[in-house]
């Protein structure tokens, strides 16, 4: 018997391997550092990730697949791996003084964020069932030690505990629903499965729709939708703020890139099937985030819920499953990850070591005593709401668009009456911030180069992309060329 | 001179940005030059605007600047673009003139605050953005300005944000209005999605053409519109939207007069004038649109009899005002929308700054019960507040006369006779309850806290320089839309290329006899308001007092507005209280009011329900993803 060694080619995953490199690297030089030359870590992460963001920019065009069809890289993996990649650079930028002061300040930290960035690019860019599964575990994983970082924290621990206890619950599902659909389609690549469910959808329809359902729940419980995001608020307030910062954003962008990918690529014959739930699920997602977002005082809790609600317009736009849809998503995301990472920069920078100063109330008279940052907050809250002209606006104008163009002209004006729901609680702050006297001191505060770096790049990519939206969407609209 | 329309909002800008960031640093009177002459500015770029525009024959007359393309991405294009033809040089000539007016006025008037920059920066933001509406050259950039004014009047109205009732009135204008604005940008999308542009000219020419040839229903044309006439209702406080705008008088008394008369409330007459073509292919929609007019006119107006507080009055006026102004657009008479909008900017402005100029007198007290006789005191403020109240009660020849009596007659002929009827009913009561105002205010015994009386002054120079520039254009403004006379009715002329031929009406033709007859009925209906509140409050002071004790009933009704608050909140709040919290996600696009009102108890009972839901437990949760699966299962079979 003859063993052929298969090809081996690297260029797909190259962005990761880099990645994967930077997080071994960070562990082991972290070995040989004192406490106060930590700051290199920064340093080399960083390094890291700009190096693979470089890389992955120049594959952008084209489709290429490696490892038997069961990686790809195509213009849509490039889009959300830079958006990893904006991300965890983000993530990194707020974290640096912040585990300073938790005393949290370990090497583990970076390497950890590192591992589960490179989970998402696995995710992103999977195209077999197996491989999106691993991806997901590796960032999950990373993810669950990550929210119980802060480990002399009751809060943390639980929160970790919690989302390791739903997580693990809500992976078994997913890998039924993988375990289902290969028994019916005899292959778990994604395109092998599209090719083979027209001829099973008339014998074997039950079974088909069970392996979708479980998917559904899977990968509803990573990108908190109604009935499946309890675990949220939860571990979103338990987890360290950069931590939950970098929850909200990566990981949910590669939980929706796989969600699409799945349900256009694979599933994509089914679409009345799945429609009527997911726009289900989209309704009540948006629906509960808002309204449970304006009866918290808790600001990280607060931005848990809308976080869920946000969750919902992105669902409107796969129910929309059209061109213009996934161009609004790629938006949407990439306007999410900067206004949202500018929303928990500010909530680091107001808290002081042991004091996180994390209700609503704390935020009163900042208009006054920090001009600059209640503005920088001011312009994240309109942004989330939806006001032009920031991004935000736009992301969303583009998504209904889509709903609408698709015929679901219902599921738009629910989505519209959502985000006038959500203005109450967004603007709230603002009117804490500028209507109401102070009602603490706001010195110290920490600002370091690094946050102010990322609160400038924050300010400035939402409102550039409200102001100047047309080269990213024009981006992402090629970026979908992938799927039609 | 076209050519550089970009920088009339570009102005305004310039003066937010200075004043704002740097407002605090320097001296008061650099933040008021920066500010006025910013709009200054705008407005002398504007009139040379107006000037070239005058000089291109009638047809020429629409002239597009784009500064830069916005969005441009497969099929969907947005500029960033402005565009001058007669519509928006009236628009820019109103906001621009009568904004930089009452930014001199603001100078007198807000001398004493502590917010002075703050106040001069807001004022420009809200002159850019409303620059920014009536110019765009599309529907998303208009919306942007919407937005923008929106955003201004909110900030404005709690500008005062330590008074509780103040900040309260910010929220809830700022709620109500993006009610309105749900209806606008679902509209937008739609006309998106129909015409496959947003960009004004383009959609226009393609709903005549597409319609022509059947491509594009009526239905469709209804939906449109009819989206876009919620957003106007928000903006321009109609029925059912309209509880906002009384309450925004809790902010300083200049905005009353720049945001919630003069322009940002009439955004919504522009809108529905600018889409007129839209408008004219689905007569269902002009019917809403005259409708609501019409009652809101009467509505608002009935309320205005017996309010006490000063400026409550002028504000039940100003919505019953919008509510005429959309009653000549629901007849297809744009124009005299327009006109009326023009003339009631001036007439209105003029009427809030002088009774700014009270209260600043009175040091801050507004109920009329306790004024009285000021006429001595206050010779100038005096005047120019009865020019302007013959203005808007209709007397010839000042200019309300002119635009109201215009509408009037096309409500009559393009109309029918209950809408001239409700027309001409709610004439009479706005003479009636101007004069009452001025009767009680101005003439008659002193009723003034002696404390007060001691300090009445008449107002100084830069108050009321701006109270006599506008009460000359109450008395001239008028005379460009002069009707009978052929070629006297410029306004008309000027208008006619953007409503097309339909604007003027000049489908209908009535025996000139027959036009003069109503004008001297609506002399005689507005000498008749006059005259009875001479009767009731001058020469037998009594009559009040006993007309309300024999009709309590219907007088506490109209006092306390109809109840309109507490049925918005018997309706919302209570069942809300009761933990039917469904109802209230069905009933909040009707009537929002309760929500916000009943944010309070509606917070109570979902903490309630997540208290039971959201339990911390990990096996509560567990089960809630088993029920989804459950549920979704149920589904697929």
């Amino acid at each position: 018997m003859e063993i052929i060694a298969p090809p081996i080619d690297l260029t797909g995953i190259m962005p990761m391997i880099i990645i994967a490199i930077t997080g071994i690297l960070v562990l082991i030089i972290d070995l040989f550092l004192k406490e106060r030359s930590k700051n290199i870590l920064i340093f080399i992460s960083l390094t890291g990730v700009i190096i693979a963001a470089r890389v992955s920019f120049s594959q952008y065009g084209g489709i290429h697949y490696s490892f038997h069809r069961t990686f790809v890289m195509d213009t849509f993996s490039v889009f959300f791996n830079l958006i990893f990649l904006l991300g965890t650079a983000l993530t990194i930028l707020i974290s640096a003084n912040y585990i300073k002061r938790e005393e949290i300040n370990h090497g583990e930290y970076y390497a950890l964020i590192l591992f589960a960035t490179m989970g998402m690019m696995l995710m992103a860019g999977g195209s077999d069932l197996i491989t999106i599964f691993l991806g997901l575990e590796i960032m999950s994983i990373s993810l669950y030690i990550l929210a119980g970082f802060r480990r002399t924290k009751k809060e943390s621990n639980e929160a970790a505990l919690k989302y390791f206890l739903l997580g693990a619950f809500a992976t078994g599902f997913l890998l039924y629903g993988i375990a289902i659909l290969y028994g019916v389609a005899g292959s778990t690549n994604l395109k092998d499965i599209a090719a083979s469910i027209p001829g099973r959808l008339f014998d074997q329809k039950p079974l088909l729709l069970m392996g979708m359902a479980l998917l559904i729940i899977g990968l509803g419980f990573k990108v908190a939708s109604v009935p499946f995001h309890m675990w949220t608020p939860d571990v979103y307030e338990g987890a360290p703020t950069s931590i939950t910062a970098f929850m909200s954003a990566g990981p949910k962008a590669a939980a929706f890139a796989v969600f699409f990918r799945i349900f256009i690529d694979s599933l994509g014959n089914m679409e009345p099937n799945w429609n009527v739930i997911i726009g289900i699920m989209a309704v009540l997602t948006m629906t509960v985030g808002n309204v449970l977002a304006i009866a918290q005082d808790n600001i990280k809790r607060m931005l848990a819920y809308s976080s869920i609600a946000h969750a919902g317009y992105i669902l409107v736009a796969l129910v929309a499953a059209n061109s213009l849809g996934f161009t609004s998503v790629l938006f949407y995301m990439l306007a999410y990850t900067l206004m949202n990472m500018g929303a928990f920069a500010i909530i680091i920078i107001l808290g002081n070591k042991g004091e996180e100063h994390l209700n609503i109330s704390d935020y009163a008279g900042l208009g006054f005593k920090r001009p600059l940052i209640a503005f920088a907050m001011s312009v994240f809250m309109f942004s989330m709401a939806g006001i032009p002209p920031m991004a935000g606006f736009i992301g969303k104008f583009y998504i209904f668009s889509a709903a609408i163009k698709a015929g679901y002209i219902g599921l738009a004006i629910i989505g519209v009456i959502n985000s006038v729901i959500s203005v109450f609680y967004y603007l709230r702050i603002t009117v804490i911030m500028y209507m109401r006297e102070p009602v603490r001191e706001f010195n110290p505060i920490s600002l370091s180069p690094l946050i102010i770096l990322a609160l400038i790049i924050s300010v400035w990519g939402t409102l550039h992309l409200g102001i100047l939206p047309g080269t990213i969407i024009e981006f992402a609209r090629k970026s979908t060329f992938a799927f039609f | 001179m076209l050519n550089y329309i970009w920088l009339i909002p570009l102005f305004p800008l310039i003066g937010f940005l200075i004043n704002g960031f740097f407002g605090k640093r320097i001296s008061k009177n650099t933040v008021g030059y920066i500010a006025c002459g910013a709009v200054g500015l705008s407005f002398i770029v504007a009139v040379l605007s107006f000037i070239s525009l005058l000089q291109l024959t009638p047809e020429h007359r629409v002239f597009e600047k784009i500064l830069y393309t916005w969005i441009d991405s497969g099929s969907f294009r947005a500029e960033v673009g402005f565009q001058l033809d007669p519509l928006s040089a009236i628009m820019i000539l109103v906001v621009s003139g009568v904004g930089f007016v009452i930014h001199i006025y603001s100078t007198g008037y807000m001398h004493d605050d502590e917010g002075y920059p703050r106040y001069f920066s807001y004022l420009n933001l809200f002159t850019f953005s409303m620059l920014l509406l009536v110019l765009a050259n599309n529907f998303l950039l208009m919306f942007i300005g919407w937005e923008g004014v929106g955003l201004c009047s909110y900030l404005l109205i709690g500008f005062w944000f330590e008074k509780k009732s103040a900040s309260d009135a910010g929220k809830k204008a700022f709620v109500v209005n993006r009610i309105g604005d749900f209806g606008f940008i679902l509209a937008i999308m739609l006309i998106f999605v129909t015409f496959g542009t947003i960009d004004f000219t383009e959609v226009f020419h393609a709903a005549s053409d597409k319609s022509h040839m059947g491509i594009i229903t009526t239905t469709t044309f209804t939906a449109i519109t009819l989206l876009l006439f919620v957003g106007a209702v928000g903006k321009s406080a109609q029925i059912p939207l309209y509880t906002w705008l009384p309450d925004a008088m809790e902010g300083p008394t200049p905005v009353s007069a720049l945001i919630h008369a003069a322009t940002m409330v009439t955004a919504g007459v522009y809108m529905v004038a600018r889409c007129n073509i839209l408008y004219m292919l689905a007569p269902i929609s002009m019917t809403v649109v005259a409708g609501v007019g019409a009652a809101t006119a009467i509505y608002a107006a009935s309320i205005g009899l017996v309010q006490n507080d000063i400026k409550r009055v002028l504000a039940y006026s100003t919505v019953s005002q919008l509510g005429y102004m959309f009653l000549a657009c629901g007849v297809g008479a744009f124009t005299a929308g327009i006109f009326h909008l023009m003339t009631h900017a001036f007439f209105k402005a003029c009427l809030f700054l002088g009774s700014g100029s009270v209260i600043h007198a009175m040091g801050g007290e507004q109920d009329m019960r306790k004024m009285g006789g000021l006429r001595a005191h206050m010779p100038r403020t005096y005047w120019t507040f009865v020019i302007a109240s013959l203005a808007i009660a209709g007397i010839p020849p000042f200019a309300g006369f002119f635009s109201k009596d215009e509408i009037l007659w096309k409500a009559l002929t393009q109309g029918n006779i209950l809408l001239w009827g409700i027309g001409a009913l709610a004439a009479f009561m706005t003479a009636f309850y101007m004069f009452r105002l001025i009767f009680m205010t101005f003439w008659g015994e002193s009723r003034v806290e002696e404390e007060v009386a001691k300090h009445l002054h008449e107002s100084p120079g830069n108050m009321t320089f701006p109270l006599i520039i506008l009460a000359f254009l109450s008395i001239i403004g008028g005379f460009v839309g002069i009707p009978l006379i052929k070629g006297w009715n410029k306004i008309d002329e000027f208008l006619s290329p953007v409503f097309g031929g339909h604007g003027a009406g000049e489908a209908v033709h009535h025996s000139v006899s027959l036009e003069l007859g109503m004008m001297m009925v609506s002399i005689v209906i507005a000498l008749a308001g006059i005259f009875l509140a001479y009767r009731m409050y001058i020469i037998a002071p009594g009559i009040p007092e006993r007309l309300t004790e024999r009709h309590q009933i219907a007088y506490r009704v109209i006092l306390n507005k109809y109840y309109i608050d507490e049925i918005y909140d018997a309706l919302i709040v209570r069942p809300i209280k009761n933990g039917a919290n469904f109802l209230w996600k069905g009933f909040d696009v009707v009537v929002v009011d309760g929500t916000v009102n009943g944010a309070a108890y509606l917070v109570e009972q979902w903490s309630k329900v997540m208290r039971v839901i959201q339990s911390g437990y990990v096996r509560n949760y567990a089960f809630s993803m088993i029920i989804g699966l459950v549920i979704i299962f149920l589904f697929f079979m």
